[in-house]
């Protein structure tokens, strides 16, 4: 329908439908993938939950049985407390430090090179990160041991010994990815008006009570999302644990996806692995949402 | 951080793994074939081999790649659900029964090159090996293993040791008979006191008189106490091959592995941190570093041990003994052998098989045998590795050969379930060597695998 004269009104509605239009075709590339890779194999993990499935031979159905199995898997209880263990010391330490680095960054140095290097240990890849540490902290031949020898303290398993090994791995994963925490809060610092500060300064508040008083509760909506995303993560350990420990000593770093993974791809029992998956991905469903009512990460405090 | 939720994770991270571990290796086309190790030190020797079949095969030619051990396994894996596996591979006797089970090798007796395998072409008892349950050859003989001892001939000289008493050591499970009085006298703690020595200090010793191999819960004790398990009669299995039953409950197994972890209370032996945990170190390094003065290990580490050097540079001196006679007045070690078997995946099986019987031929076992790396599966190819150890490094490898003629010899235990198997028993070792469980604990882990085959029939 072609027109010759303009007509404000239908110009604006036939405007606004155009949008949509568009919205959704930039829309389509993350949502092809999105289907695609996430919804599809989270729906296929799904139905392969309820069979007997070896990755070569077709899948069989078998009801419940794989679900029946884990309640009764003491290995999966164990993968899944260990699990716990590590995300509570990983995430407890990385938002602490993280939180620091950001004020500091915030506070103290305007320099972009400076709060550039904070961000280092995150372009390492986890693989290499974990190799690097293994060697730094092996019992014998480390450089981290033979200080610790040299001090005259005697030499620590830190990768070894069932009582180390969960706060090491939190530690090697905090390193490499208390930056990128870092420079996410930071951002969320950034819009906090600096006239909250100047007025806390004109009333003679210290730093650190401006810290308590302005900053963290300001902080807040993007702290939330913040550890949301960081919780998530951490609960897929994986990469750290497969290079440095293979789940040793024992069943003690035996986190659940190495669990998962090594009933998959090592004992070829696929559909036990994603019931085991399907356990994981409602427990991080239930704890986002907890997370999210708790925190109140939709409301901010700034208006 | 932020990796997706669920399956697609895994999926994602096994891929990129199999793409850490180095590329290539796809199912090869046109007359190429493609053949995976996982010994590099093996490489050359088949790549000899390989020119040598290009040769007698015009229009035929293969390609080696070579993996680490662990990647080795998890890139076959992967290549079997992606349609990227090699035409052959090295196979092992503790995966192939699993293989079969998931119907991704090929039986040689289908395939024409390979039909007319003979078992008595081969050391005793190896080719048996590789018959399924359902009777079929799923692997052509390659190389034998056997256990022995290395011992620091340095080591053996500060201590007083006559190398010449090693040929002779006897053990118990009781008080560890003369091999642990001479594991005694070899450590040293860190003020030079040695173990058979008053005032010595086992929390802080310098040099282990026997080195570690791990817990030996991924192949049963292969290179650990599997020696002095079946010296003392025991077996791992009702039968093997194709066993149902264990026999992890038995007295003759958990005497001898009190006695054997026991020496690592005692400071004789690394415990599980001194050597690296789940990333262990093995005996050549224990006695390169000079943490431990000797050990067992198997004969496809000969190359690894006589090329030793220490901080100077300098090559160490290593000799050979047999592993100790036990309680049932005998010798013992595992007899283990690989085997290159054909993948179903193979677009060129009858190629494939041809490969196959080359490297099982004379020809084949010859080079590998002069290569001095691996004993080859044939006696005459065996000879040829003894005189390549005596010529090229004066070394006398009787101490492996010996317990096949003197048939002191047990079969490495080949059953089906054994991925869920290694599973349950790694972990349940490891505890008992960490010394976190008794050695009792055993017996539940036994009732565990033998409910694994109620399950399975």
């Amino acid at each position: 329908m072609a027109l010759t004269a303009p007509l404000p009104k239908t110009t604006k509605a036939r405007g606004r439908r155009d949008d949509t239009r568009l919205a959704l075709l930039f829309i389509l590339p993350a949502l092809i993938g999105f289907l695609v890779f996430m919804v599809w194999p989270t729906l296929r993990g799904i139905y392969l939950s309820f069979t007997k499935f070896n990755l070569l031979t077709p899948p069989e159905f078998n009801g419940l049985d794989n679900y029946i199995r884990m309640v009764q898997d003491p290995v999966f209880w164990n993968s899944m407390k260990v699990t716990v263990y590590y995300v509570f010391v990983n995430i407890v330490l990385q938002t602490m430090f993280a939180l620091v680095i950001a004020v500091m960054m915030q506070r103290l140095t305007k320099r972009t090179w400076l709060r550039g290097i904070v961000l280092t240990p995150y372009l390492v890849s986890n693989v290499v990160a974990a190799m690097v540490f293994l060697w730094i902290l092996d019992y014998q031949l480390g450089i981290g041991n033979t200080v610790i020898a040299a001090l005259g303290f005697d030499r620590i398993p830190f990768l070894s010994s069932d009582a180390w090994v969960i706060p090491t791995i939190a530690l090697i994963n905090v390193w490499r990815h208390v930056g990128y925490t870092a420079l996410l809060i930071f951002a969320g610092l950034q819009t906090i008006p600096e006239t909250m500060y100047e007025a806390g300064r004109m009333d003679g508040a210290s730093e650190p009570r401006m810290f308590r008083s302005i900053t963290v509760p300001l902080l807040r909506p993007v702290l939330a999302l913040v550890l949301i995303i960081t919780v998530v993560g951490s609960f897929q350990v994986f990469d750290t644990v497969a290079i440095a420990t293979r789940g040793g000593p024992v069943d003690s770093s035996r986190v659940l996806q190495f669990y998962i993974y090594d009933v998959a791809f090592g004992r070829f029992q696929f559909g036990y692995a994603s019931a085991m998956s399907v356990a994981l991905l409602l427990v991080l469903v239930v704890i986002t949402f907890i997370q999210y009512r708790v925190t109140r990460a939709d409301s901010s405090d700034l208006n | 951080m932020f990796r997706k939720l669920k399956m697609g994770a895994t999926a994602l991270t096994v891929g990129l793994l199999a793409a850490a571990c180095g590329s290539g290796g796809t199912g090869g086309k046109n007359g190429v074939i493609e053949y995976w190790l996982w010994d590099s030190g093996q490489q050359p020797g088949y790549q000899k081999c390989a020119d040598e079949f290009a040769k007698e095969n015009p229009g035929l030619s293969v390609h080696i790649s070579q993996y680490g051990w662990d990647s080795y396994w998890s890139k076959l894996t992967a290549g079997f659900i992606a349609d990227t596996a090699p035409d052959v591979f090295t196979d092992h006797l503790a995966k192939y029964a699993q293989f079969v089970d998931l119907k991704v090798l090929r039986p040689l007796d289908d395939l024409a090159p390979t039909a007319d395998l003979q078992d008595g072409d081969y050391q005793a008892g190896l080719a048996a090996l590789w018959k399924g349950q359902d009777g079929k050859r799923y692997g052509a003989p390659k190389d034998w293993d056997t256990i022995a001892i290395f011992y620091d001939n340095a080591a053996l000289k500060a201590a007083g040791v006559d190398p010449a008493t090693l040929q002779d050591l006897r053990w118990n499970p009781q008080d560890g008979g003369s091999f642990e009085k001479l594991v005694a006298h070899l450590t040293i703690d860190d003020k030079g006191v040695r173990g058979d020595e008053p005032g010595f200090d086992r929390d802080h010793v310098k040099v282990h008189g026997l080195s570690s191999e791990g817990s030996g819960g991924a192949g049963w004790g292969q290179t650990q106490w599997s020696a002095f398990a079946a010296s003392a009669g025991w077996q791992a299995t009702d039968k093997n091959p194709w066993g149902t039953r264990f026999n992890l409950d038995q007295p003759a197994l958990q005497d001898t592995l009190s006695w054997y972890y026991g020496l690592v209370r005692k400071g004789y032996m690394a415990s599980y941190s001194e050597i690296g945990g789940a990333n262990a170190i093995g005996t050549d390094k224990q006695i390169q570093s000079g943490t431990a003065a000797m050990g067992l290990s198997g004969s496809w580490m000969i190359s690894t041990f006589t090329k030793l050097t220490d901080a100077t540079g300098k090559k160490l001196d290593i000799g050979l003994a047999p592993t100790p006679i036990g309680p049932s007045g005998k010798r013992a070690s595992m007899f283990n052998g690989l085997a290159d078997s054909v993948t179903t995946l193979s677009k060129q099986p009858e190629n494939a098989a041809k490969w196959v019987k080359f490297m099982s031929g004379e020809k084949c076992q010859d080079i590998i045998g002069e290569s001095g790396v691996v004993f080859p599966a044939r006696p005459a190819a065996t000879e040829l590795a003894v005189a390549f150890n005596k010529k090229d490094r004066n070394l006398d490898v009787t101490p492996f050969t010996q317990q096949v003629t003197d048939k002191t010899t047990f079969l490495f235990p080949v059953m089906t379930n054994a991925a869920d198997i290694l599973a349950l028993m790694n972990p349940r070792m490891d505890a008992v060597y960490i010394g976190s469980a008794p050695v009792s604990s055993l017996t539940g882990l036994n009732n565990q695998l033998n409910d694994l085959f109620k399950v399975a029939q």
